[in-house]
């Protein structure tokens, strides 16, 4: 456990420092953050000199010396529109994302799993086709419409949710602030996160039915059936049980679609988190913020698949760890 | 029993007085809630020239003098002021006037602003005109420059004197990092700001002590959101989540007319579109039959109405018609048949291939503006490549001049033809930074003659005419495609009188706005 952990932990390093090379390497190509600070008006020495200041004028592999040096030291740099230490301004948009995705992660089990464990119960009732169809055209609409369409219907046509924004918060142990605990909070929570969970349940749904339905053609089910065991306890303990294997890694492979859409849903909806801080240093040449971003990023990459593969242990005792994945 | 039932009156009583005094609470708060695409960098005024930092000055700031609707100068901390002799105006400062910590107005704040002013680099090459500034009085100072400047009172309208008191000695202008003067602010403005979450939110509280007290202004709140997304802003306007948003793009105005309790503001502002043809790169476009016949073939009234939705005005110069240097028969033209026919003159019958870049996300429909021209050049059997790119990565290919033909938008600082001639037509000079926008690479020394001429004419008829004459030059030579003026466009609930308080320069004036109770 302990030496899985350490290897983790090695490859967390790899991937972020491959990771800052690559976002190094761009940066060129993103725009000049100079051009994003001065007036249309400002003189090219002017430029010129803010740019010295900034040591944009060193050679790449110089900044990138300059960089890793600083980073060593828990340094990712200073935004230029945020005026804070990059990490500080990361963390402080977290809670923000980690409420959406958590709820939106909420939604898809709570929605996906019965939907998708009835329709493989009842494989030929026509509401299992009728979802499945449903399911299919989920895979294939991009988030943004589903988002657009939603925030149409919900907040304009009807008035039944803000359209953007976070709303109220309320500071919990001091470190952090929550939408979870009022009405306003929730409400602006709601079209968000359904329409991340919306992105995200078809395929949940169709795996677990799929999954659901060879578990249930197995020795051991029917000699559940042959026990007399009542059917709620063969299909929620016993079947779904072992359904969970293969949705548990895909879960931990969707984490990254996650990241990608919480870029999307909080652009739409004006949600002050990562993903929406991401595509605003990105607008603004913020180079350290975009670097910092990436990085951060790649690392919950790496958490969340250690977790998935923790929990995978948990699951099913027979996956030894040390042999499993690097 | 009776005891209980005194009980539950007396309860009742007491949530009756408190619901009341809620309501009368809430009826007399106005709060309007805003939404536009852009929030200032900084709460420094002087650390970027930019929309985002003029709009929030007009809130927390007053300057001491104003432009209106029509194009004239309002006095605001600045009561009146005269011409002493051609370098010399004397500024009459507004008494009784205080800043947010207290601390009296006077002319040493001005002084001092100017000062900080000049020492900007945003600001300071437009205050590079002034010489110093001295102290008549408290509420009188003399603006010295060094030489006769037709312009100063356009210039002036950029001072939004700072609490000298409040910023000495913390007040360097750091571009880049923390500062003093970034994070915290002290004007003698309408609003006081009490709270800012950088991209998210603002929240500004009226001035109980404001100097203005005959402005009909009744907003004692403002909630002020950058909304970056044109979809969302829109939606946050219609599901009643804001009261006030610019800007509405134009493919949303049919939406936004449906709902009956919204109004759409327009006003066309002064800032042009404009097309560079590099002359240094294509031998082409140095010959005038090339650029005559590019100039023939773009339809800029086409343009404006299907594209733009009438949301802007097609323009066959550069000076709006506000400006001096407008004259009312330079209309732009469009002849395919002369175009053709020019085409064939210079020997490019069979036409030529060139590359042309333009932003994609700065100007309002600006790549499917782009699209189009690229369209309508095919016609003369010009093949356009056209490359758009975000305003990000675009303005640093402009700045290296990347492509044969390149789109460029500018709005005169100083509402005047001369600056958009100085930024976009001038010859190169890069000492004098003369002609840093000229991506045509263009040079005529009778126009550099009369812009240096025009800085200095202090009779209007006189600087007038040389003004008209340089557009007469471009106009004749091709030298530039204008294309046209963009509208700014607000829309906002019809309660919220939005139209008396805007401007063409998309400086709403919020301090003036007045909210129907509803």
């Amino acid at each position: 456990m302990l030496i899985f952990l350490l290897r983790r932990l090695i490859q967390a390093c790899v991937v972020m420092a491959i990771i800052s090379l690559i976002s190094f390497a761009i940066q060129d190509k993103l725009g000049d953050p100079v051009q994003q600070m001065v007036g249309m008006s400002v003189s090219v020495e002017e430029r010129n000199a803010l740019r010295e200041e900034l040591g944009l004028n060193d050679s790449l592999l110089t900044q990138y010396g300059r960089f890793l040096q600083n980073a060593l030291q828990g340094d990712l740099g200073t935004s230029y529109y945020y005026k804070e230490p990059v990490l500080d301004v990361i963390f402080d948009k977290v809670p923000a994302t980690l409420e959406l995705a958590f709820c939106a992660i909420l939604l898809v089990v709570l929605i996906a799993t019965p939907l998708g464990v009835l329709a493989a119960i009842n494989p030929k009732h026509w509401v299992s086709r009728i979802l499945m169809v449903i399911t299919s055209i989920g895979l294939s609409i991009p988030i943004f419409i589903v988002a657009i369409l939603m925030m149409y219907l919900f907040s304009i046509e009807w008035n039944l949710a803000p359209s953007f924004g976070r709303g109220q918060t309320t500071e919990v142990f001091g470190l952090w602030h929550s939408g979870l605990f009022n009405q306003d909070g929730l409400s602006h929570l709601l079209l968000p996160s359904l329409s991340l969970a919306i992105a995200l349940m078809p395929i949940f749904t169709r795996l677990i039915r799929a999954e659901m339905m060879e578990v249930l053609q197995s020795e051991y089910i029917r000699f559940a059936w042959s026990k007399g065991l009542s059917s709620n306890r063969i299909y929620f303990i016993h079947a779904l049980k072992n359904t969970m294997l293969p949705i548990i890694t895909i879960g931990g492979i969707q984490a990254g679609t996650l990241v990608a859409y919480t870029i999307l849903t909080e652009t739409i909806f004006q949600w002050p988190g990562m993903g929406f801080l991401f595509m605003d240093a990105v607008s603004r040449v913020d180079t350290p913020l975009i670097s910092a971003y990436l990085i951060v990023v790649g690392g919950m990459f790496v958490v969340t698949n250690t977790i998935v593969d923790l929990i995978y242990g948990l699951v099913n005792p027979t996956v030894r760890l040390a042999s499993h994945g690097l | 029993m009776y005891w209980v039932q005194k009980d539950t009156m007396k309860i009742q009583l007491i949530i009756l007085y408190c619901f009341s005094l809620f309501l009368w609470t809430n009826a007399h708060a106005t709060t309007l809630r805003m939404a536009f695409d852009a929030d200032p960098i900084s709460l420094d005024p002087h650390e970027q020239l930019s929309e985002g930092t003029l709009q929030f000055s007009h809130l927390v700031f007053d300057p001491l003098l104003r432009w209106t609707k029509d194009g004239q100068f309002e006095a605001r901390l600045a009561t009146h002021w005269e011409r002493i002799d051609d370098q010399t105006m004397r500024f009459y400062l507004r008494e009784n006037v205080t800043f947010r910590t207290g601390h009296p107005f006077s002319a040493d704040d001005v002084i001092y602003t100017i000062q900080r002013l000049k020492k900007s680099p945003d600001f300071r090459a437009m205050f590079d005109t002034v010489e110093t500034v001295t102290k008549v009085n408290d509420f009188a100072i003399d603006v010295h420059t060094v030489h006769p400047n037709p312009l100063l009172l356009n210039i002036m309208a950029y001072v939004f004197p700072l609490d000298r008191l409040f910023y000495a000695g913390k007040d360097q202008i750091i571009k880049y990092g923390d500062s003093f003067a970034s994070h915290n602010v002290s004007g003698t403005g309408p609003f006081i700001l009490e709270s800012r979450e950088l991209g998210s939110k603002m929240v500004l509280n009226r001035n109980p002590n404001y100097w203005d007290a005959a402005s009909k202004g009744n907003v004692d709140h403002i909630i002020m959101t950058p909304i970056r997304a044109d979809s969302t802003r829109l939606a946050a306007l219609l599901s009643d989540d804001v009261d006030f948003i610019s800007p509405v793009s134009p493919i949303d105005i049919k939406r936004a007319k449906l709902s009956d309790d919204i109004q759409l503001v327009t006003i066309p502002s002064t800032s042009i579109l404009l097309l560079h043809m590099n002359q240094q790169r294509r031998e082409e476009f140095r010959d005038v039959r090339v650029r005559e016949a590019i100039n023939l073939a773009i339809n800029q009234t086409l343009i404006v109405e299907k594209i733009l939705k009438n949301y802007a005005t097609p323009a066959g110069q550069l000076s709006h018609p506000r400006f001096l240097g407008h004259q009312e028969a330079l209309i732009p033209k469009y002849d395919l048949d002369k175009a053709k026919q020019l085409m064939k003159q210079a020997g490019y019958e069979k036409g030529f291939r060139v590359s042309m870049m333009a932003p994609n996300n700065r100007y309002i429909n600006d790549e499917i503006v782009a699209q189009a021209i690229a369209a309508m050049l095919a016609k003369i059997n010009i093949t356009v490549d056209l490359k758009t790119l975000p305003k990000a990565q675009y303005f640093k290919e402009f700045s290296l001049k990347s492509a044969d033909i390149m789109t460029l938008g500018w709005q005169s600082d100083t509402m005047d033809s001369n600056n958009i001639f100085e930024f976009v037509i001038a010859c190169i000079d890069e000492k004098t930074g003369m002609g840093a926008y000229n991506a045509s690479q263009y040079c005529q020394p009778e126009i550099d003659q009369r812009i240096k001429q025009a800085n200095r004419e202090m009779i209007p008829e006189k600087r007038q005419r040389l003004l008209q004459e340089i557009e007469t030059i471009l106009y004749r030579e091709a030298a530039i495609v204008p294309l046209y003026w963009q509208s700014i466009i607000w829309a906002a609930k019809n309660d919220v009188h939005v139209g008396d308080i805007i401007n063409d320069q998309n400086n709403p004036y919020l301090g003036d706005l007045f909210i129907e109770t509803r």
